[in-house]
């Protein structure tokens, strides 16, 4: 190896000519990091308000680890009970938790406590919301096709532990509210077949609720989680990064490119500047708006319960599915079976998570589409996938809503009986339909869209033609709009393949291809067709001429 | 303002209008319009200050919230319209620190908006595949590093080494166990028992028939509880013992889980409710209905507590009562099955 003593030698560098550029000469010395840095600098991300969901979902989540980190300075998670005696009235005197009794430390004794816990608190929700919000904009504009679907699934994991962090968070500070949310998930461990009773003796350290339950929660909550969390969005925003971002058709977008702004400055400012607005408003709703008052629950004691308890709005979905579920048990050789409460807790969302995180290999395999996308699609123009995901929306919407049925039930004077009967109709009823309705919305869209490729838009302007005939005058479409419009790729359902070879003899193996083919021809079926540029033509010059006339006409008309 | 010239020549990478990959038509980018600020100086002038306002009232509210830090008293209440009663300290405080954070987004993206250039650039993206070269070439060092290794052709290490690391979980799978004790028969037991008294919950009196009105309902726990708490530290027994007394006309009693399980027209059940464990509270004693508020699991008292409505598929288990001598009431046994949510070995 000759050539080694000379490629250690550095190349001869310039002086640096101002302060900063001596600092990156000072680390380029160390990390050879200009190149890098210069790609950073320059990368260019596209502009659009939907992007922003993701972001807030990543400030939220800094602002939990911020307002997180001081609660854990004065937070003690100890189920060793004690007398109360800080300066909440009410409560003098009451036996409770040291946990319960520190959440009111913090909440009454120490000067912005409160206010530290109502941001944890409300960024908690503002974190599920916009990770669900972010969500649904991939989903629906099909950002998670090749080659996001790595990032998709690592977006699904960030889902359901954003959901495992906030119940754990929940349950911390031991009030009547969250001991009874933490019964029932101890419920439902202890019905999970085989090693249900084991689990939940293990994670209590005994019977409910025991006195191990909340050190162990805290750990989860405020390292094992947090830490899983902080990783994950780490790779996730890496993956956002190296593959750069999707962008919405447009003028001068294909596929091949990206337009927007460039990172310095004006993405840094735009998105620091972001930052600071969430993270301000976040403030300001929590020193205004008071969320989870633990002290007006009072401590947690199994024998206790308020009536009309609702869990926080991420959870509901799951206390709706529980609700609903008829009353089934069954007991084989001796042992119980839960239905009860295993399909609504377990089957349910295990379904309907695994379904989520493989959705892109499903659309991709009933599609059989294998190319790159990064130009989104808009919903409209992926109308069995907009279906579909409006049809997933509608029937957790209704499992939602189904999680206040009582509070429905008295708010309109209705039996809970028949509110829970109506709404287990309607999770079978509805989300078929909302299914075919959006569906046929969006192939109205489409259409639209098409008439105003080939008229234009409409001015209001009516014009009578020397015919009688009326007519009203159509401006053409800007090219802007027109490249959005006309930014639709076709799309080509498998062929179906032949049930017998060539020979005429049946091929087995061909009823899966056949399936598939099916599958594929549904998920395309009611395809319409962008104007050719020929039609497109040959409509501007049917209104060329209709305009002319009505014009000439018109000017007959004011000659005489 | 392409960053690159495209291989086809097109400054968008299309070919003859099409995007090369999805086959849509490519539409050349839009000139820019300057704005305002662009071409107006003062306009720019304006928005320069409004940004600097914007920054300079943040670090006045970050004053602001330091005098409001100290001087707003902690136990001061005010009341909004609207909003409500809300404590002065930390409505002062969040309100200022919430303005001047607030600010300090708002100044940077005006700042952005208005002064940064606003015209769009267009990148290429770089293919995410590597080239067919790479790729072998990566294989063909796999199969090196494989080879050198001889994992493939050495079994025994192979086999060996995979059993090694096969096990090598199961320590810390087992170092898990002393995390609780095995179920056994802890879902099974409560401590009631033959003779024990019924006392009401929170002040723990013995109970007469006649301390409860027809129609009324009383929470109960076993008076060994305060005593078994005391020894234990933990709230379980009061989890699974606690119960409910409630008071009908005997006539009204349509059937009992056992013979003579009330004492005169007094029926004692357990409170726990057997959906998934949250304490039942409401009861209607025109209906004898209990109902749990957590998922609205209804139980009929007059008919062996039967299921009438929800999502909870046992009855509620009820507790065989009489009276002492003086009248006290007390329990004939302990409860015949168990109490709470069911379990896979409940059978
Ligand atoms: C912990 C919560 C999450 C954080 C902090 C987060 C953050 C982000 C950010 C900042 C972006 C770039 C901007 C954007 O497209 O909005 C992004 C992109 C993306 N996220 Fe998330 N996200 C989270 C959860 C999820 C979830 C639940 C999914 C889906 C199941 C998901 C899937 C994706 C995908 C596929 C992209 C690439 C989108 C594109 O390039 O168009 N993320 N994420
Ligand atoms: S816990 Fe009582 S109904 Fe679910």
């Amino acid at each position: 190896m000759s050539t080694t003593e000379e490629s250690i030698q550095a190349p001869a560098h310039a002086a640096p000519t101002t302060k900063g550029g001596a600092v990156g000469y000072y680390i380029d010395d160390r990390l050879a990091s200009a190149n890098f840095t210069k790609r950073l600098v320059d990368k260019v991300f596209p502009d659009h308000w939907s992007f922003m969901l993701g972001e807030v979902a990543l400030y939220s989540f800094i602002i939990l680890l911020l307002s997180g980190t001081y609660l854990t300075l004065f937070f003690n998670p100890s189920m060793t009970e004690v007398i109360y005696n800080g300066s909440y009235v009410p409560l003098k005197g009451v036996k409770m938790s040291e946990a319960y009794s520190s959440t009111l430390a913090i909440s009454f004794d120490v000067r912005g406590g409160l206010l530290m816990r109502q941001i944890h608190h409300w960024a908690a929700l503002f974190f599920t919301a916009a990770v669900s919000v972010h969500l649904l904009r991939v989903f629906f504009t099909g950002a998670f096709r090749k080659p996001r679907e790595i990032n998709w699934v690592i977006g699904t994991l960030l889902l359901v532990l954003a959901l495992l962090e906030g119940f754990s968070g929940y349950s911390l500070p031991d009030d009547l509210l969250s001991g009874t949310g933490l019964r029932i998930a101890q419920g439902i461990i202890q019905a999970i077949p085989l090693v249900g009773t084991y689990v939940a003796m293990f994670l209590f350290g005994g019977e409910f609720p025991g006195t191990d339950i909340m050190p162990r929660l805290y750990s989860i909550h405020i390292l094992l989680i947090p830490g899983i969390l902080l990783a994950l969005i780490t790779v996730h925003l890496i993956m956002v990064f190296y593959q750069k971002h999707t962008q919405f058709p447009g003028p001068g977008r294909t596929e091949s490119n990206v337009v927007g702004f460039r990172l310095f400055p004006i993405y840094m400012a735009k998105a620091g500047g972001f930052f600071f607005v969430v993270f301000g408003i976040t403030v300001l709703i929590a020193a205004l708006v008071t969320i989870n008052p633990v002290w007006l629950y009072g401590p947690y004691t199994p024998s206790q319960v308020t009536a009309g308890s609702q869990p926080d709005w991420y959870i509901g979905w799951l206390d709706g599915a529980v609700r609903l579920m008829p009353n089934l048990e069954s007991v084989v050789f001796g042992y119980t079976l839960s239905w009860n409460i295993l399909v609504p807790a377990l089957v349910i969302p295990g379904i309907m998570f695994t379904a989520l995180g493989l959705y892109p290999w499903i659309e991709a395999w009933a599609t059989g589409d294998r190319r790159e996308h990064h130009l989104l699609d808009r919903p409209r123009n992926a109308p069995t996938r907009t279906g579909l995901g409006v049809m997933a929306l509608t029937f957790y919407m209704i499992l939602v809503i189904s999680g206040g049925n009582d509070i429905i039930a008295s708010a309109f004077n209705l039996s809970i009986n028949q509110i829970t009967w109506g709404f287990r109709f309607l999770l079978f009823i509805l989300p078929p339909l909302a299914f075919v309705l959006t569906k046929r919305i969006c192939l109205g869209l489409q259409r639209r869209d098409n008439n105003k490729l080939l008229h234009g838009y409409e001015t209001g302007r009516i014009l009578r033609l020397p015919s009688g005939e009326f007519i009203e005058i159509h401006e053409p479409i800007g090219e802007a709009e027109k490249a959005k419009l006309l930014a639709k790729a076709d799309v080509v359902p498998m062929a179906l393949p032949s049930a017998v070879d060539e020979n005429g003899v049946r091929n087995p193996k061909a009823a899966k291809s056949i399936a598939r083919a099916k599958l594929s021809q549904w998920f395309y079926s009611d395809v319409i067709p962008t104007p050719t540029d020929e039609e497109m033509r040959a409509a501007a010059e049917h209104a060329a001429h209709e305009l002319h006339e009505a014009e000439s006409h018109l000017k007959e008309i004011s000659q005489h | 303002m392409n960053e690159l010239e495209h291989p086809t020549g097109d400054p968008y990478g299309a070919k003859d209008g099409k995007d090369l990959i999805s086959g849509i038509t490519v539409f050349p980018m839009e000139p820019h319009v300057p704005r305002k600020s662009d071409i107006d100086p003062k306009a720019a002038i304006r928005a320069e200050r409004q940004v600097a306002t914007m920054f300079g009232l943040s670090s006045l509210m970050i004053l602001l919230f330091i005098v409001a830090y100290i001087k707003v008293p902690a136990d001061l209440l005010i009341t909004i319209p609207v909003i409500g009663t809300l404590n002065a300290n930390h409505l002062a405080i969040g309100f200022t620190f919430g303005m001047a954070i607030l600010l300090i987004g708002l100044g940077a993206i005006h700042w952005a908006k208005k002064l940064m250039p606003d015209e769009e650039v267009i990148q290429e993206r770089h293919a995410l595949t590597s080239t067919n070269e790479e790729r072998v070439a990566v294989q063909s060092s796999l199969q090196r590093g494989a080879a050198e290794s001889g994992f493939k052709e050495r079994k025994i290490i192979r086999r060996s080494l995979l059993g090694a690391l096969a096990l090598f979980p199961v320590p810390l799978i087992v170092l898990l166990r002393d995390l609780g004790p095995l179920p056994g028969t802890r879902l099974r037991e409560t401590i009631w028992d033959e003779g024990i008294h019924l006392v009401t919950d929170a002040t723990y009196k013995k109970i007469k028939a006649s301390d409860i009105p027809l129609g009324g309902l009383i929470n109960a726990v076993p008076e060994n509880l305060l005593e078994i708490e005391h020894e234990e530290e933990t709230l379980n027994q009061r989890g699974k013992a606690s119960i409910i007394i409630v008071r009908m006309d005997p006539a009204d009693i349509v059937s009992q889980q056992g013979e003579a399980w009330d004492y005169q027209g007094v029926l004692a059940f357990s409170k726990i409710c057997t959906h998934l464990g949250c304490p039942t509270s409401l009861y209607q004693q025109r209906t004898h209905h209990l109902l749990c508020p957590c998922h609205q699991s209804t139980f009929d008292l007059s008919d062996s507590g039967n299921v009438v409505f929800g999502p909870a598929a046992r009855r509620m288990p009820q507790l065989a009562i009489t009276v002492d001598a003086e009248g006290y009431l007390v329990a004939q046994s302990g409860f015949n099955e168990p109490v709470g949510p069911s379990f896979w070995e409940r059978g």
